[in-house]
Parts: structure tokens; sequence; C-alpha cells
């Protein structure tokens, strides 16, 4: 039985590399799920580029102060050790090296490292950037959570990107929805692998080399049929 | 003696011309000065420069603004409008009637800073091997890729803010600070519509942003 993961799946797949005591900023769409399946064993700070460390929990429909909103916008609370500063400071914060991990979705990684997640080059659309080439060139470590394919069953993790390029060289970790892979010096490593799937298979939807960790295993996510978020 | 407190939208705005640059505070909905938004269209301005984190928040305070083409000139970090359909900012942009800095949000964050920390330029790794670092000054620190980015200044910077007292100095609620407290420092003239005018100087360790940098104070209720 082969089952891609859902975007919830793979949120939890990369919650669950969070270490305890981590401070860690989750970008806009899958990446943002990822704070509802962390451990709830580990203490976690998630940063968000606006001026907070320590997003709480979202509040109940029509609650909330309308001022104290996220990376998305969305009206959040804070945690217990929360801090909220200004975005010259959080900038600083992040391009100063003091996030611990950032996770954020993509279009592309290429098998040097190389993320491709601001321009989908939509025709008559304006360019958005938003804190995405700062995160990536500042965290500590950069995760990425994406699909494995395009809907039209093209290639996300490449050779060379072809969309315009976010930062060079700095993708750690990629988890999709059918694999979790590092990216080193020797490009794609796969870790982890959806059960059913064949490796042939998985090289044939990757559109670069693949090699396979000695301890390469099954991807494992939970069922998770309600959307916590 | 110092009083930087105004009663009405246009004093908060006197000396604001055509061809003026604008610093406008705001992430999300917070931190939106939208009453002053909202006066700036009935001025009958033009050629204005605008400078803020997303553009489409100026449309949804104020469509008019695109509508009546009193924008020639953009520094932002998302120039984008909701759904597929192209914004009305976005076709003047295409048609060349609006022209368009687009930035990193760290380095718009930066430039701002820097603007009003008398530093004119600095060297940052992000942008590095990107598409906007073409044609940039770059060079090497520590093996790094940096590139040279300007400091960013402006005529007018337009914030929101939850108190003020009658020097100017600010508190901030939430994350209504956000862009606000580099662009007052970066502004020749700051204004700052607040919920509450306090009566009472506010205690010198609640004062989020001292009043140095900040022109006028004018109360006015959230807009939504």
């Amino acid at each position: 039985m082969t089952a891609a993961l859902s975007r919830d799946q793979m949120a939890w797949r990369a919650a669950q590399d969070l270490a305890d005591g981590a401070y860690v900023n989750l970008g806009l769409g899958m990446p943002v799920l990822a704070a509802s399946y962390a451990p709830d064993d580990r203490d976690i700070f998630f940063q968000s580029e606006n001026g907070i460390l320590g997003v709480g929990p979202l509040p109940a429909e029509g609650q909330g102060d309308r001022e104290l909103v996220d990376a998305g916008s969305r009206v959040v609370t804070l945690r217990d050790g929360a801090a909220v500063f200004d975005s010259a400071a959080s900038f600083a914060m992040i391009r100063g090296g003091h996030v611990d991990i950032t996770i954020l979705g993509a279009f592309q990684v290429a098998a040097n490292g190389d993320l491709a997640n601001w321009d989908a080059q939509v025709p008559n659309k304006g360019p958005l950037i938003g804190g995405a080439m700062d995160l990536a060139a500042g965290a500590k470590a950069v995760h990425v959570i994406m699909r494995h394919q395009t809907g039209d069953g093209g290639a996300r993790l490449v050779e060379a990107c072809t969309y315009p390029l976010t930062a060079a060289g700095i993708v750690k970790r990629v988890y999709t929805d059918l694999a979790v892979l590092d990216v080193g010096p020797d490009g794609f490593m796969v870790r982890e692998i959806i059960p059913g799937l064949s490796r042939d298979d998985l090289a044939a939807a990757t559109a670069a080399p693949l090699t396979f960790a000695d301890d390469c295993r099954d991807l494992f996510a939970p069922d998770i049929s309600v959307n916590k978020d | 003696m110092i009083d930087k407190r105004v009663d009405d939208l246009s004093t908060a705005l006197r000396g604001l011309q055509s061809g003026a640059s604008l610093m406008i505070s705001g992430f999300g909905n917070a931190g939106i000065p939208a009453n002053l938004v909202r006066a700036l269209a009935p001025m009958g301005l033009s050629d204005l420069t605008l400078i803020i984190n997303a553009i489409r928040r100026i449309d949804e305070c104020d469509a008019t603004l695109f509508d009546q083409k009193r924008i020639g000139h953009v520094v932002t970090t998302a120039f984008r409008g909701p759904g597929r359909t192209p914004a009305n900012f976005e076709e003047q942009w295409q048609r060349g009637e609006v022209t368009l800095d687009i930035v990193p949000q760290g380095t718009f964050a930066e430039r701002i800073r820097a603007g009003g920390a008398g530093i004119p330029a600095f060297y940052t790794p992000t942008a590095a091997g990107t598409s906007l670092a073409e044609g940039r000054e770059q060079r090497l620190f520590g093996g790094r890729m940096c590139v040279l980015e300007e400091a960013l200044r402006a005529d007018f910077a337009l914030l929101r803010a939850q108190k003020a007292d009658r020097y100017g100095n600010l508190f901030f609620r939430g994350t209504q600070s956000n862009f606000g407290s580099a662009m007052a420092t970066a502004a020749d003239i700051t204004v700052v519509e607040v919920e509450e005018i306090s009566e009472h100087t506010l205690p010198p360790d609640q004062v989020h942003l001292p009043g140095i940098y900040v022109d006028r104070v004018l109360q006015a209720p959230r807009l939504d």
C-alpha cells in the first residue's frame, strides 16, 4: 500500500525533528502547521518574523487581540515566556544566526542546497519576497517541506533550480510526501521513504541523483484525520 | 513647552506635498495607521513614494490611492494583490506607471533602521547569489558573499501605536511596533495615530519609542 503523506503528516514529520529548547521559525503554508505537531514534552519557542518569540496557539474564534498577529497575519496568542519586539530587532535575531531552524515551503530544491521559494513567475502578478531570503540566509539550519512533485508530475527536487533562487546552498533537509532527504556534499541522500514505494519509483519522481542512507527506513506518520490547526 | 498632540488629520499631515516619500508602518492588520492613510487621497497629491512592507494593505485601507494614480514609486517586500487577477497596482506597475524597488523583508527593516541611525549603507548576506544581487556591489566577508544595501529615509513616517503622551513617547501593543519603530527614526516628520493619549506622561520604563523620534500624535480609534 503506497500512500503519500498529507500536508499535516508532512508537517508532523518535520516537527518530530525539532529539539527540546529549539528556537524555530515556521514559514507560511505547510510549515506553520508543524507548530501543532511538536511533541508535547519539548519546550520549543516559535519565532514570527514580524516580532514575536514564543507564538502560542490560535485563540478561539472571535477571541484574541487584533494587534497581535503572526507572520501569516493571523491573530495569535503568546506562550509563557514570550516576548514581542520590532521588525528590525526580529531580523537582527534571524540574520544574526540566533534562530536554530527555519522550516520553509519551496517550489524547488536543488542537489547543491539551492532554494527557490519566492517567485513562481505567475503572469500578471507582482513580486513577493517577504522574509524568506533573510530566513534562508540567517537561520542556523534550513529545512523544507514541499510535495515531491508538482501537480502535473514535474520534479521539485532538481539538479539546478529553474525558478529564481531565494538563497544558494543552504537547505539541509527536505520533507516531502514521499521521503525525507538530507542535502549534503553528495547531493540528496534519502533517509526515509514511504512504505510500498520502490527506490526506483522515488528516483523516477526526482530530477537529481539519489543516494540511500545505509539505515534508510520507512517514513512513518500517524493518521491525522483532523487538522489541528 | 513641548506638546506634540494635534487635534485633526489635516494638522497631522500638514506639509505633505506631491512628490513626497512616506514610510507607513503595519504588518497584517497590526500597527496600520488607517486613519492617516485614508486622509491622503483627499489631499489631491501625486507622485508619492510609498515605503511599506506589503502594498496590499494600502489597497485594503484605501483603494482610491491607486485608482486615482497618486502613487509613483513603491519600496516594498510584497507587491502582490490577493487572488489570481492582477490588482490595480499590479497593472499600473506592468504599464510602467508605478516603479518598484522589491526588497527582502529583513533588508527592508535594516535599510530603514540604518537610515535612522546614520549608517549610509551596509553589507548583508541576504539575497547574495539571487537575481536581486545582479548588478549590485558585492563583497566577500569571512568567505561569505554579501550585498551592499543603502539606507532608506523618507519625508514622512505614518505609524499607529496604542498610547502616547504629549512628549510623543510611544507605547505599542502586541505586534503593533513592527516597522514603525525604525520608520519613526528615518523620517523627517513622524506622525503617529494612537488609541489613547495618556493624561499622564508614560512611565519611562514603559516607553517603547522615545518622543525625540515623534513629531505629531493624534488620537484616533482603530479602523478595520
